[in-house]
């Protein structure tokens, strides 16, 4: 952040409905401006789109997940029944591997599942108790039926003046000043 | 704003295109984003609680404290205190616990398996389908956690170190069924909280009091409706359906081999996996029923629970409880064809035996009141409906009684045979189990938004984003 915009995140400007968010944001991005986020009471779709967003790793990480839960479950139960503790159990092989499936199912399940929440909250920073947009009071109302965009002051192309003509030209309902 | 929603023209439905023009909408037409969310949020932050609800939460209450005395007399005299004896070992508690069970997989079975199969109808009641399912499972814990007698000692059923150097048993039913159900009650609590997120941001920024927007804040974790963050929540959400679905059908498999895979007459099945877990969803979209009529009403709730969502669960009732009574024409069928004599002795012992009257019950509740669901004219009929929701959920306890009381108390050898009769205690637990039930219920439909706000905003009109 350069030192003219102290003390400011950005500047956000306000919509009464999604498709004006998404048309926004798409015209803020063919601007040149990249460090901006969009936020909406439910999920968009075209909105992620227009922000030119990646492919989240998420599913990666629920795979690596479940594959642990997975090897790791069985793994317990051999190594308890065949190694530390092997019990005959009306003549069973101690290695008995299709009695062994339902908990190693379970197992993929459960590590895959914390992995899907845990990894969610992880990549999207969560839980984060302070986020400069929650000092514009309208904010409030993205959870009900407002839409916002906001351009960060860390963009490169961010200008107090410029930028804030560029966004009352997306013909928002307002466009404020975020406090950092 | 007038509540009546059936046999008006749909204009806000994207299933319309195939579902009819006659078929009711999933919203009732008008509502925008601040409406639905101010209905849903203002129920919860209301300052003012409706006299009724602390008549309920009494009611529920004084079976949830008996509940509570129950248990500790439980504990301070032991499980001889219920009606549980050789040849009946388990009775009651294990009917109990496979009944509540069952319950609890209607919610899961709403959020993800109707989620990917994108039937919307699932959104209005999706949250408290998946509220219900974590009561109904933790109501079911607590019987085989004190039918182990020891109930401070059951963390030994978990693999954990110890200077014993004992392990579990992973042969056993039993120990696959340790596995299932916390894997179920964990992925159950973990696929509610995360569909809870964006709602609880909601409460937070609505709410007028300062504990509201602290507690609210707190549990919402910082969530603001970021774009970027939305993209990886909904990709995290469909990953959890996609896990729970085999998950809930994995559940009561492993509930059903605790029978199965044991040898007595009447539990030795390959039928039971299927049945089970047809049954389950039977029960608990019946329970669903049973609690979703009177919410509706009382919070005039009948522009988000339309006629078109009692509908659509009665004809569900009606497909699994087909496959229920397939099931039952199995056993009949397996333990004639079997040419076991002890098969076909439990064919006789439920038809002409000491229980027989449980098992007429049992057929008339599942098998032959229901099919009354075939008719337009009684899906449409709300008191009806709840009436046979409700036979639907005596059928299927009296179910699990038939399986396990019966089977039990006269396998292979006249000599061991046995009979069973409740105690006070059983019928204690019993009711206490469903009064905590209900005491849960009324705490989460006060404190929390029954109906996901964020989805039911996906669903209108507005939120539909045109092409550019």
């Amino acid at each position: 952040m350069t030192a003219t915009h102290h003390g400011i995140y950005g500047l956000m400007a306000e919509f009464d409905d999604p498709a004006s968010l998404v048309a926004a944001t798409g015209r803020a991005r063919r601007e040149g401006y990249r460090c901006m986020d969009a936020y909406s009471p439910f999920p968009i779709e075209e909105l992620h789109e227009a922000l030119g967003g990646h492919h989240t790793r998420l599913p990666l990480v629920v795979l690596i997940g479940g594959l642990c839960g997975c090897i790791g479950g069985y793994a317990l139960e051999y190594w308890s029944s065949v190694i530390a503790y092997p019990l005959n159990i009306g003549g069973k092989p101690f290695h008995s591997w299709p009695a062994f499936i339902p908990v190693t199912f379970e197992c993929t399940i459960l590590v895959a599942a914390l992995s899907a929440v845990l990894g969610m909250l992880a990549l999207n920073g969560l839980p984060q108790p302070y986020h400069p947009v929650f000092n514009v009071p309208r904010f409030a109302l993205a959870s009900r039926n407002r839409f916002f965009l906001c351009v960060e002051a860390v963009d490169p192309k961010f200008d107090l003046e410029r930028t804030r003509q560029f966004l009352e030209t997306l013909e928002p309902r307002e466009v404020t000043t975020v406090a950092d | 704003m007038n509540n009546v929603a059936d046999s008006r023209q749909p204009v806000e439905d994207p299933n319309r295109a195939y579902v009819g023009a006659t078929t009711p909408d999933v919203i009732a037409p008008g509502h925008t984003f601040s409406t639905v969310t101010d209905k849903i949020s203002s129920i919860v932050l209301t300052k003012r609680t409706p006299l009724g609800w602390y008549a309920g939460f009494a009611l529920a209450g004084f079976f949830a404290f008996l509940l509570f005395v129950s248990l500790t007399y439980l504990v301070f005299k032991g499980v001889g205190i219920w009606g549980n004896n050789i040849p009946v070992g388990w009775a009651f508690d294990i009917t109990n616990f496979v009944w509540w069970i069952g319950i609890g997989h209607a919610g899961t079975l709403i959020s993800a398996i109707l989620l990917l199969l994108k039937q919307t109808w699932r959104t209005s009641i999706n949250r408290f389908a998946e509220a219900m399912t974590l009561f109904a499972v933790a109501c079911a814990g607590i019987f085989p956690l004190f039918h182990t007698g020891r109930p401070w000692l059951a963390y030994w059923m978990l693999p954990y170190p110890n200077t014993m150097s004992l392990w579990p048993q992973f042969r056993s039913p039993l120990i696959w069924d340790v596995f299932a159900v916390s894997t179920y009650a964990t992925v159950s609590a973990l696929f509610w909280y995360v569909g809870l997120i964006p709602d609880l941001a909601t409460l937070r920024d609505r709410s007028q009091s300062r504990v509201g927007r602290v507690v609210y804040g707190i549990l919402a974790m910082g969530w603001r409706g970021s774009a970027r963050h939305w993209h990886r929540y909904d990709t995290a959400y469909l990953l959890l359906a996609g896990l729970a679905t085999p998950l809930v059908v994995s559940v009561h498999t492993v509930v059903s081999f605790d029978f199965a895979v044991g040898i007595v007459p009447g539990w030795h099945t390959t039928i039971f996996p299927p049945y089970f877990v047809a049954g389950a969803i039977y029960s608990g979209f019946a329970m669903v029923l049973t609690l979703a009529i009177p919410i509706r009403a009382v919070y005039r709730l009948e522009d988000f629970i339309t006629m078109r969502h009692l509908q659509n669960m009665a004809k569900v009732m009606l497909v699994t409880g087909l496959i229920v009574a397939y099931g039952y024409g199995v056993e009949a069928f397996i333990s004639w064809y079997s040419a076991d004599r002890f098969e076909q002795y439990v064919l006789l012992n439920r038809l002409f035996g000491p229980y027989a009257g449980f098992y007429a019950l049992l057929l008339l509740c599942n098998v032959v009141i229901p099919q009354a669901l075939w008719f337009k004219r009684v899906r449409t009929n709300v008191p009806l409906l709840f009436v046979i929701s409700l036979v639907i959920n005596v059928g299927m306890w009296l179910e699990r009684f038939v399986i396990i009381v019966l089977s039990l108390s006269r396998d292979f050898l006249t000599s061991s045979w046995g009979r069973f009769a409740p105690t006070f205690w059983d019928w204690s637990t019993l009711f206490g189990t469903i009064g905590l039930f209900v005491a849960l219920l009324f705490l989460f439909l006060r404190f929390l938004p029954m109906i996901s706000i964020f989805e039911i905003r996906t669903l209108l009109p507005e939120a539909k984003v045109s092409d550019e």
